[in-house]
């Protein structure tokens, strides 16, 4: 068999790279729900919750999420088409791109150069590096693909393929705006216009982002790692072709009950629980896949990681249905059962998935077995276990605070006022704190044992690695 | 087969995306915001409130703040009548937010007066102990650039003259910010709509209550009244509250209802209950044990 010269050194800087940014993500994410108890953490005019927040949100979506989504899926697309990166130059290119697009963001962001558009808040001189940079990964994707030697496309081409285009057609139109300088601009739509392209938007940035991708490395990362294929192909085919078509309809459940036309909401709550059939296509492909190999659950720490995160994609796309309910929604908007929701799915589902991910890619990018299998199981249940208690405090508060808002007197008046409310949060926002201090730690620890592993001296050939497998 | 074609892929996955994108995306710009949404009143924002609309965006008050009231019982007796599409016509960007941590502020105009606001964005612990909004004081250290204003006002195509961009100088951040405060969701006469109106007798449920059972409920004033009539009711931004001066009707009637043009709060969301409880703690609380 011809050797085919993989380029893994970009793979090696994507990787290292995701993890910094994502390193200040669960950071300021740790720093932002301490402020939520303490105010006196507020540090004006840069250091405050309003403007923190959203470098939290964007560090942890852009420069972790997609930084690691562009370290898995160029090796991914290599190995899958057994050819090389089409350009070198332009993925080194695609790597400080990046890396530049992420540190002006979180420089303006701190300067307060906001659109205020949740996930979309840089200002438009960002948001044309932003298409700079994914033009670029995309045109290196495709071209790789249109050379590769294997004719049939895997299952993980697909979702990569459908988010490089969904993910371009979304920010486009989201990011139309009237510049007034370099740094402010005002949203080209308005009102209810406005807030309905937007969620549009939002809601698929979790779909091209955080659903599409990390199922791509799914669908690639658990067959490898079990050393068995996905249970079925033609169900993968079901569920990829219905979950692209269906959630392009459900932006609108982000605005239930609000000024929008009620039929896009109607719309919106259908498509959204409909959903869970092709979302659990994807869960259970996985799970099947798993036929007499569960015992790996124990020996294998990959399987882990990628099992358990599948299981949080499983629940995140039964609990997000449920939000698209009118009723329910009438009663949770708003309150901090929403952010609960989001954490299960970037702790829990997308992060855990990159984590079994980099696991993975380690020993082969870097020709070196794994430092300690115990730590990266040590990281394992931090991360679950802090994971659990920032998601599980947040329901409780949640439901609380819902409770709390619509209770009423027997004279048809409101029993709380909005502050005897609010401080009930207090306890469980601490909660979450230590919730995500023990999230942190886990990183810190995965980071402790990648450190370690490249830093060892006894190198041994990428090919016995690879042939160790299983780590 | 499509799975062998990836340019034919690429195709057949855009189209898929766009059937939902069209629907549900582009084809609502054919009814909102048109004539149908307008409604008469919802004017465009003046110079100073845009620029504190700009600066409620640098700072991310979004991230605490919704600002659209829900058709629901809780929302609307809690804030105020529902948002409609038309009162949000000028608005770019949509600041509707995702989260309370804070109140929403859609109805906010008039609710308070500026004076109020100006001490609460300075330092909202001063008004509201235990909340967790940031100190902005530092907003009044930035003085107004009414070259950029009318910059922005050019671009968002909103009418303005040259005073009043004059009028700009020397005004600063905290200025353009209360401004933007009071003019949120007022644009319609929605609170001499829904003016509370009283039916029935007023009957006090707590005839000559003791001294001892009204003590707790001096919680009641300090975390409702106390930033506006002072602790000790000695009248801050609203006046001193001097029990003998109002019979029990009457007082429970201003508390209930609020004075709208004074900047005295409806305090009706407290429900008839606690009212009553404020009531007999101005009128009987200070005048010592037993009267
Ligand atoms: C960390 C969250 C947070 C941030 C950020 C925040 N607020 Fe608040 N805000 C609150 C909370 C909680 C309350 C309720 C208690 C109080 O009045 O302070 C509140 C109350 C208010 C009120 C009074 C509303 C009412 O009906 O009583 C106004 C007005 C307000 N905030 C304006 C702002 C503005 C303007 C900004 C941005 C400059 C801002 N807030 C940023 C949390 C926040
Ligand atoms: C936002 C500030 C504010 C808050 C909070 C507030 N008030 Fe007032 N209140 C005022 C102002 C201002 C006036 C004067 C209105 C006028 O006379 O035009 C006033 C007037 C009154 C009056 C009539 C006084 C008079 O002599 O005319 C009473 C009684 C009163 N308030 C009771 C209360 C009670 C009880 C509470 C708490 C439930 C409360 N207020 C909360 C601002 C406030
Ligand atoms: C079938 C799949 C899903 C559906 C139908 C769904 C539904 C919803 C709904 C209705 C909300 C709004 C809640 C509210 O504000 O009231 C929401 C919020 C959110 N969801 Fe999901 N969800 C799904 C899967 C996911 C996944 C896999 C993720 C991955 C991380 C995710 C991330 C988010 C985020 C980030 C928000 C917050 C948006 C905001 O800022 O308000 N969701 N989801
Ligand atoms: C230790 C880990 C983390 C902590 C402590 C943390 C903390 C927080 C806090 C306090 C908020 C604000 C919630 C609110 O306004 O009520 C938040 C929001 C958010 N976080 Fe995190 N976070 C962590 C990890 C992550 C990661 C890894 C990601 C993404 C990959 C992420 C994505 C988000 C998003 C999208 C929101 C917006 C929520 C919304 O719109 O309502 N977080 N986080």
């Amino acid at each position: 068999m011809e050797k085919v010269d993989y380029n893994y050194a970009i793979v090696r800087s994507f990787v290292t790279w995701s993890i910094i940014w994502g390193v200040v993500a669960v950071l300021v994410g740790v720093i932002v729900s301490l402020q939520m108890v303490d105010p006196d953490l507020n540090f004006p005019p840069y250091l405050t919750f309003g403007r923190l927040r959203p470098i939290h949100t964007n560090a942890g979506i852009y420069g972790w999420g997609v930084g690691s989504i562009f370290a898995t899926f160029l090796f991914i697309v290599q190995r899958l088409c057994k050819v090389p990166l089409w350009s070198n130059g332009l993925a080194k290119f695609q790597l400080w791109f990046f890396n530049a697009t992420i540190i002006a963001s979180a420089v303006t962001l701190l300067l307060g150069y906001t659109t205020s558009k949740e996930y979309h808040e840089m200002e438009w001189p960002i948001d044309v590096m932003i298409v700079i940079l994914w033009v670029a990964f995309a045109i290196n994707i495709i071209m790789t693909i249109l050379k590769r030697k294997d004719e049939q496309m895997y299952i993980s081409l697909w979702y990569m393929m459908a988010s490089l285009v969904g993910v371009a057609i979304l920010f486009l139109v989201n990011s139309a705006a009237e510049p007034v300088s370099l740094f402010k601009s005002y949203s080209a739509y308005a009102g209810t216009n406005d807030a309905n392209v937007h969620w549009w938007f939002g809601h698929n940035a979790v779909a091209m982002a955080l659903t599409a991708p990390p199922l791509a490395m799914f669908y690639y990362f658990l067959p490898k790692s079990t050393g068995v294929p996905i249970y079925s192909h033609r169900l993968s085919i079901v569920a990829f072709w219905s979950l692209i078509f269906m959630y392009l309809w459900t932006g609108a459940h982000h605005l239930l009950w609000t000024p929008v036309p009620d039929w896009i909401q109607t719309l919106a709550m259908g498509f959204s629980v409909m959903l869970i059939a092709p979302s659990w296509g994807s869960v259970f492909n996985g799970y099947l896949s798993m036929n007499g190999q569960w015992h790996q659950m124990r020996e294998n720490y990959l399987v882990k990681f990628l099992i358990l995160g599948i299981t949080f994609y499983g629940l995140q796309t039964l609990q997000g249905p449920m939000q698209a309910v009118r009723t329910f929604s009438a009663f949770i908007h708003y309150t901090d059962w929403v952010p609960a929701h989001i954490h299960m799915g970037t702790m829990g589902w997308v992060s855990m998935i990159a984590f079994g991910s980099i696991y993975y890619l380690t020993p082969r990018i870097y020709g070196k077995q794994l430092y300690s299998i115990p730590l990266a199981n040590l990281h394992f249940w931090l991360i679950l276990i802090g994971q659990l208690i920032w998601s599980i405090s947040l329901w409780v508060a949640g439901v609380l605070q819902a409770g709390m808002w619509n209770a009423m007197n027997p004279d048809g008046s409101l029993t709380y006022t909005f502050m005897e409310t609010m401080v009930e949060m207090y306890p469980y926002w601490w909660a979450r704190a230590i919730g995500g201090v023990i999230y942190f730690i886990g990183v810190l620890v995965f980071i402790y044992n990648l450190v370690k592993t490249v830093g060892k001296g006894d190198e041994e050939s990428s090919e016995q690695a690879l042939a160790e497998g299983r780590a | 087969m499509w799975e062998k074609r990836p340019v034919i892929f690429l195709v057949l996955a855009t189209a898929a995306i766009l059937v939902g994108t069209i629907v549900t995306m582009v084809l609502p710009f054919a009814w909102v915001n048109t004539d149908a949404d307008r409604i008469e009143g919802v004017k465009p924002y003046t110079a100073l409130q845009q620029e504190g609309r700009d600066v409620y965006i640098r700072e991310g008050c979004n991230n605490c703040h919704s600002q659209t009231v829900r058709p629901l019982v809780s929302d609307v007796l809690r804030y105020g009548e529902y948002s409609k599409s038309g009162e949000f016509v000028y608005d770019r960007p949509f600041l509707w937010g995702s989260k309370r941590t804070g109140p929403d502020l859609a109805r906010l105009g008039g609710k308070y007066p500026d004076e109020w606001h100006y001490k609460h964005m300075e330092s909202p612990r001063s008004m509201v102990p235990k909340t967790n909004m940031p100190d902005y004081g530092w907003l009044a250290d930035n003085q107004l650039d009414p070259h950029m204003i009318q910059r922005k006002m050019e671009v968002l195509d909103f009418p303005f003259t040259a005073d009043e961009i004059k009028g700009l100088n020397g005004k600063n951040e905290m200025d353009a910010m209360v401004a933007y405060m009071q003019k949120l969701g007022s644009d319609i006469p929605w609170r001499q709509a829904t003016e509370t109106t009283i039916v029935g007798d007023l009957v006090n449920p707590y005839p000559n209550v003791d001294h001892a059972t009204m003590e707790p409920w001096e919680e009641i004033y300090a975390a409702n009244c106390a930033a506006c009539h002072g602790e000790h009711l000695e009248g801050v931004i609203g006046p001193e509250l001097v029990g003998e001066a109002y019979d029990e009707e009457t007082l429970f009637t201003l508390i209930y209802t609020g004075i709208q043009d004074g900047g005295m709060p409806s305090f009706a969301s407290l429900g008839t209950d606690k009212v009553w409880k404020l009531v007999n703690f101005i009128k009987y609380y200070n005048q010592g044990e037993n009267h």
